[in-house]
């Protein structure tokens, strides 16, 4: 799908201020609250938009623990990374999961009600997944941006 | 702290995936009329647990193929402020995303980059400036997925 100028201008202001109004995010980007409909639209069909979903903020669900589970697979087995993934899916607590190429494999965000909570987890959920030979834990301290703008 | 029942939790699990759902619709889904569906709503908002939105786009059909988490190790802790640090990697417009985290870095960065050409003109001319930086670890992103939560599974 081709992306044009006034697309990109629409694109730049939503990714700056997600929750913003139609009419608010057309007269922002300088196009008539009709055409910033129509782009919006297309931009979804085709693709460039594929959600927009809410933000749950975990805290205030009493969720105060928060960590960066980086894994090293074991790689010698062919269905190393299918399984975890399919078993880490399984896990409630687990918020988010990324694959990468590196020295780190697969990264899990768990979330937990607090410490003691979060070593049950860790203990009966996280290290009973499959294939794993390392684990790295990163605990959150704080959010300092969180932004999903792009330098468009 | 707020108590949700399974309609609070349906709510939020529907939200999570779309957020564009009306209360008419969601109202609809669950057996509940479109006021009593945008009180819910409301509630919610009110009480900070939805907190906005986050508009996922296809980063690689706006040019943007690569993206990069970095963990960040600062060289000279407690002579550099974390905040002149937070404050100049904050700054960078390729930065999504920083988090001060404990482990073996100090913080986490999300970076967005055209290529790993211009990943790597970013690394090295405004991540590798950056005050008190020291070692560095990149992985770069191959697929991500956001999962539900423990919202149980109560489907709308």
């Amino acid at each position: 799908m081709q992306v044009d100028e006034t697309d990109r201008r629409i694109l730049r202001h939503l990714l700056a201020d997600p929750g913003v109004a139609t009419a608010v995010l057309a007269d922002r980007a300088g196009v008539t609250a009709a055409t910033c409909w129509r782009r919006l639209e297309r931009l979804t069909t085709g693709g460039v938009i594929r959600a927009q979903e809410a933000v749950i903020d975990w805290r205030k669900l009493g969720y105060g623990v928060e960590v960066s589970l980086r894994f090293t697979l074991d790689k010698t087995h062919p269905r190393a990374f299918d399984e975890f993934l399919a078993a880490a899916r399984d896990v409630p607590e687990v918020i988010g999961i990324e694959t990468f190429l590196g020295r780190v494999d697969v990264r899990l965000n768990v979330i937990a009600r607090d410490m003691a909570q979060y070593q049950d987890i860790y203990r009966a959920r996280i290290l009973t997944l499959p294939h794993i030979a390392d684990i790295e834990a990163l605990m959150l301290i704080a959010t300092i941006k969180d932004e999903s703008a792009l330098p468009l | 702290m707020m108590d949700l029942d399974d309609t609070d939790r349906a709510f939020l699990r529907a939200l999570s995936q779309d957020a564009t759902h009306s209360a008419g619709e969601l109202g609809r889904r669950l057996g509940l009329s479109q006021p009593a569906a945008w009180r819910r709503i409301r509630r919610l908002e009110e009480a900070g647990i939805l907190a906005g939105r986050r508009v996922v786009v296809d980063r690689a059909a706006l040019g943007f193929g690569v993206t990069v988490f970095l963990g960040v190790k600062l060289a000279t802790k407690g002579r550099v402020s974390l905040e002149d640090f937070e404050r100049a990697v904050g700054a960078i417009p390729e930065v999504q995303v920083v988090q001060h985290v404990l482990g073996m870095f100090d913080y986490r960065l999300r970076v967005v980059a055209r290529d790993i050409a211009d990943f790597e003109r970013v690394l090295r001319r405004r991540i590798m400036t950056l005050p008190g930086i020291g070692q560095v670890e990149a992985n770069v992103l191959l697929t991500e997925e956001q999962r539900p939560g423990p919202l149980g599974s109560v489907d709308v």
